[in-house]
């Protein structure tokens, strides 16, 4: 296969480097962004360039790491550059600069042959709209990726059969796309990124047009896929909850721009700035915080040997059971190691707050 | 169903298992039975080349051209008896005679203003100056300056090129039939923009009205009007009334919802709604109908030279006839100088004075004349309205006052050209320096030698090509429809009919079949259709190439839109006049015009098609890493159906009216007897049998593409 021949490191830098490497990426829109790029003006703001020059800036200066495996939210609100940043990862948008790898792998130095290659057999997306073909049968939908890398009919066909019982599409084999609700259109687009068997599979808001009940469903899916192949996934979304939910990282954008990268539970207690704290001003804080960002540090003699003890990394609803009848402080370990309690009054006061402000 | 999405919400869910989607809605899902339309074809045409080959010959109700049925000489009677002695018929005499006087009247009255001599003056009363003056301040007042310019240019050419009569006698036409037109075609829309019924009732009439190839009403209408003037004005009106009336309907249709239920709260009566919400507000889209209206018009006031209506045509009719490609070509040119001027102005009137925001509904409007929806207009149309709205150089008030001083000289100018010999006729300018160049004669002469050398370069690609295309596609084709019994014929429409679209089709066809057969043109219906399935054929090959090239990439459709434009404001019967030169007379040069004149809409169909593939589809299947072929071949030309069946059917409408109108240059067969019928005294029962023929198999080649469209177009 061309795919070991041409890149003979790809098995051994998985272990050890990341799954998507991205440093120094831009976007700037319209016919001289190169230009634009190499003067002054590229350091204006996304207005100011707007006006000056016609062009507008789709991703400035954006850098960051996906480990292998792991599952990175890309969230923000609808023009913030999202869905750009996720299409320059494969480049169905040309970056105007910058680097992306993908396992070592620089995607921004390929040619035409070895891009298409990565395309097949390496990453695969997930659309909002399915971007379905509805001149073909569902199961010719998920075969297609393979159709289109020129595998024989039979060995595609079982392959595509084993991702529709994988997505749960049995039995809807033969339908067209149009014949089934969004919910399982979305799980044919689903089943279509997998039957390539990609090291990384993007997601581009594939849930927002989705009914809420179905959309939880999806996400349920998605997390459950996750944990039965294990792919790393970036996934896009305006759906705070959903990036909560999914998410082992976050990286909030605004207007073309990283603004910040953390873990749910950094991104709720320790919001960057305004608008990241205006974002997630709603979220239920003590389903995501950990009892981490709620407990203090220990006075003497407060608490003994027979005082519960919980796990920092405890979400603080799940924690709020045992602290409230043991009517004292309980001990908070990160490891073996003590380091700070929490009482009553400590989970009450994340609780409360919300209540407050609802 | 009703238990839609009762499902664990736990966060892993492998427990719910992988078939627990059943529990989302499940659609009810037909089950299809696979139609095999391929291997029924081809059993079809196995079965009928086997029955070819034994009965090739065989009663294929060949009719020499000199030869007619007793059908014929029915109708040469009662052609006799309508000239003799329908005069004094209450129908014919009284109401149609009247009709036909009252026309005659009316479009000699502007003759003698402005086109030929007005006895017993020696020449019109308005000379060309005059008709200059009045006709550039018109435009100026309607459409700006720009298209004054353009208006003042064309008519000068007119003159100098000594067709100043011809042209003033087609203008004449033209817009007397528009007018009428939009006497009787807005009311009618109107009518059925707000009654259901009456738009039930008549838009099938419409329809039918735009099947049928323009060249079968030539021949009952001369039946009924007899040849001359009037008839060319009730050959055009018919043929430009359905545009009017189908888009005045549509532009009220499509007044915002929301605006009229905000009317209605406020109280307004029908009849204020219709004046002052649908009426003003459909304004510009009714304009649009008015600019295809002429267009329509236009190409159809050419084609009547036919039947001796006055015009540039007359000239092209003989012109072809002697083979004098020169002398054609200038007239062509005539006629579409007046094209480009007729729409630019109409166009720049409808774009006048509004706002950019109806671009989107006027732009639909384009091919409601085909009776598809998804033509532009012009790119520069457009354009040069939103140059226009951003620095209007005068107020209103301040045009009015422009138009007011302007009208003074206008009117000094036609009365000069009242007086002045040299003001009245174009002064001939064939001894003047550089003008001479492009004087009638000299530029016929030019063209002539020009087209001379020219083909004397090209003729052995072009004989080449017409050779071989002859050779291997239009004689086999041919020998196989009229070739095969006639009973075989009509079998193997019917079935063809029948597998691909179902009974209805084939009903269709059997009625039409019965029709043809009765006319006793039926050998030479078969020699049209092979004509035509061979040009829709070839029709299809460029449109899909030149469709998918620009429904792709924005710099070919940049390109070649342009000329697709320009195609379609040229008026159908032009396309013989290059066609013809290049050439020669013959079946392949009106397969060629038929080309040109059905490729333009077949490729903007195209293009639209693989335009309109949802981005998102594209952008999936660029993920997965497929070529530029993959996705062309295996998406977006698959999920351009609908759109090919579309622009194939329309295309071989297209095809179907240009072929017979290729009669006349050497195609043959139906239109050539057509035609034949008007300068033949005893060809005329023959001529009106085979204008009914050709309306029999367009009905039938519409039904059976229509049907399968249905079918296959999903």
């Amino acid at each position: 296969m061309t795919l070991t021949a041409d890149q003979p490191t790809s098995d051994t830098s998985t272990s050890g480097e990341a799954a998507v490497h991205v440093s120094g990426l831009w976007k700037i829109f319209g016919p001289k962004a190169d230009a634009i790029m190499k003067s002054d003006d590229a350091q204006l703001s996304r207005k100011d360039l707007q006006e000056k020059t016609g062009h507008v800036v789709g991703i400035r200066d954006v850098s960051f790491d996906v480990a292998p495996g792991e599952v990175f939210v890309v969230m923000g609100l609808s023009g913030s550059g999202k869905s750009t940043l996720v299409r320059l990862l494969t480049r169905l948008i040309e970056p105007t600069a910058g680097v992306v790898k993908l396992y070592g792998e620089d995607i921004t130095a390929m040619g035409d042959k070895a891009l298409l290659d990565t395309r097949r057999r390496r990453v695969s997306m997930v659309f909002q709209h399915f971007g379905l073909l509805p001149h073909r049968k569902v199961i010719d939908n998920i075969a297609f990726g393979l159709e289109v890398r020129g595998e024989a009919k039979g060995g595609r066909r079982n392959r595509a059969q084993e991702m529709v019982d994988l997505v749960g599409l049995s039995g809807y084999e033969n339908n067209f796309p149009d014949q089934l609700s969004g919910g399982m259109q979305q799980r044919v687009g689903l089943a279509r990124a997998l039957a390539s068997d990609p090291d990384i599979l993007m997601f581009d808001e594939p849930f927002s047009a989705l009914d809420p009940l179905i959309r939880r469903d999806m996400q349920n899916e998605v997390i459950r896929l996750h944990h039965e192949v294990g792919k790393t996934m970036v996934f896009i979304t305006h759906d705070l909850a959903e990036a909560l939910k999914l998410g082992d990282r976050i990286l909030i954008m605004r207007d073309g721009e990283i603004i910040q990268i953390g873990t749910p539970d950094e991104v709720v207690a320790a919001p960057a700035d305004e608008y990241v704290r205006d974002f997630v001003s709603d979220v239920p804080k003590s389903h995501v915080l950990t009892l981490k960002w709620v407990m203090r540090a220990e006075q003497p003699g407060e608490v003994d040997a027979s005082s519960p003890v919980l796990q920092a990394g405890q979400i603080v609803r799940d924690a709020a059971r045992v602290v409230i009848d043991h009517h004292g402080p309980c001990r908070v370990v990160d490891g073996d190691k003590v380091v700070g309690v929490v009482d009553e009054e400590d989970i009450l006061r994340v609780v409360v707050a919300e209540e407050g402000l609802q | 169903m009703s238990t839609a999405t009762v499902e664990s919400p736990g966060p892993a869910g492998p427990a719910s298992g992988p078939n627990r989607v059943d529990k989302e809605q499940q659609p009810y899902v037909e089950v299809q039975k696979p139609r095999r339309t391929g291997i029924k074809l081809l059993v079809l045409l196995a079965v009928w080349l086997v029955l070819y080959a034994v009965f090739k010959g065989k009663m294929t109700k060949a009719l020499g051209l000199q030869d007619t049925n007793s059908l014929h000489q029915k109708l040469n009677d009662a052609r006799d008896w309508v000239q003799l002695d329908g005069k004094d018929n209450w129908f014919f005499g009284g109401v149609l005679g009247a009709i036909g006087d009252a026309l005659d009247a009316i479009v000699k009255f502007f003759q003698e203003l402005i086109s030929i001599p007005a006895f017993p003056r020696p020449v019109p009363e308005i000379g060309w100056l005059g008709v200059v003056a009045v006709l550039a301040w018109i435009t100026y007042a309607v459409a700006g300056l720009r298209s004054t310019l353009l208006v003042t240019g064309t008519l000068l050419f007119f003159g100098v090129t000594d067709q100043w009569s011809n042209s003033m006698d087609l203008l004449i036409i033209t817009m007397l039939s528009v007018v009428i037109c939009i006497l009787i075609g807005l009311p009618i829309g109107i009518w059925m923009a707000r009654s259901k019924a009456a738009s039930g009732v008549i838009t099938p009439v419409l329809d039918v009205m735009q099947t049928f190839p323009p060249f079968c009403y030539l021949a009952p209408l001369a039946l009924f009007f007899g040849i001359g003037p009037a008839c060319a004005m009730v050959l055009t009106i018919i043929y430009a009334l359905p545009p009017v009336v189908r888009i005045t309907e549509h532009g009220i249709r499509s007044v915002s919802p929301t605006t009229i239920e905000a009317a209605r709260s406020l109280g307004l009566t029908r009849q204020q709604m219709l004046r002052q919400v649908q009426l003003p507000m459909a304004k510009r889209t009714i304009v649009v109908g008015i600019n295809q209206c002429t267009m329509a018009a236009l190409s159809m006031a050419t084609i009547a030279a036919l039947v001796n209506g006055p015009g540039l045509g007359k000239v092209v009719v003989s012109a072809l006839q002697t083979l004098n490609v020169g002398v054609a070509s200038v007239s062509a040119l005539c006629i579409v100088l007046m094209a480009i001027m007729l729409d630019r102005t109409t166009t720049a009137a409808s774009e006048r004075g509004q706002g950019r925001s109806n671009v989107g509904s006027a732009s639909g409007m384009g091919v409601m004349l085909t009776g598809v929806v998804l033509e532009r207009l012009p790119r520069w149309a457009t354009e040069d309205a939103g140059r226009g709205q951003r620095l209007p150089r005068v107020t209103a008030a301040g045009r009015g006052f422009l138009l007011a001083l302007l009208f003074v000289p206008a009117v000094v100018l036609v009365l000069l050209s009242r007086q002045q010999l040299n003001l009245a006729t174009f002064p001939d300018v064939s001894e003047t320096p550089v003008l001479k160049w492009i004087s009638g004669p000299q530029l016929a002469k030019g063209i002539n030698n020009f087209t001379d050398w020219l083909v004397s370069g090209v003729d052995t690609y072009t004989i080449w090509i017409k050779d071989h295309i002859t050779m291997w596609f239009i004689d086999p084709l041919q020998s196989l429809l009229s070739d095969s019994p006639w009973w075989l014929m009509a079998l193997v429409l019917l079935a063809l009919a029948y597998v691909l679209g179902g009974w209805q089709p084939a009903a269709y066809t059997l009625a039409c079949e019965v029709i043809i057969y009765f006319t006793g043109v039926w050998n030479d219906t078969m020699v049209t259709l092979s004509m035509t399935l061979i040009a829709t054929v070839m029709t299809m090959l460029v449109a899909v190439v030149l469709g998918v090239a620009m429904g792709r990439g924005r710099k070919a459709d940049l390109i070649i839109r342009p000329f697709l434009d320009a195609f379609q404001v040229i008026p159908p019967f032009v396309y013989l006049v290059p066609a013809l030169a290049l050439f020669g007379a013959g079946r392949f040069t009106a397969i060629v015009a038929a080309m040109a004149y059905s490729v333009p809409i077949a490729t903007k169909l195209v293009a639209d098609g693989i335009r309109g593939v949802s981005p998102t589809t594209v952008e999936a299947v660029r993920s997965t890493g497929s070529t530029r072929w993959q996705m062309i071949s295996k998406v977006q030309l698959p999920m351009a159906r609908e759109s090919l069946v579309l622009a194939t059917n329309q295309g071989l409408l297209y095809v179907l009216s240009m072929v017979v109108i290729g009669g006349m240059v050497g195609g043959g067969s139906l239109g050539y007897i057509v035609v034949s019928g008007f300068s033949q005294d005893q060809l005329f029962g023959k001529g009106l049998a085979a204008g009914v023929a050709i309306a029999a198999l367009g009905v039938m080649l519409d039904r059976i593409a229509r049907y399968a469209a249905a079918r296959y177009g999903r």
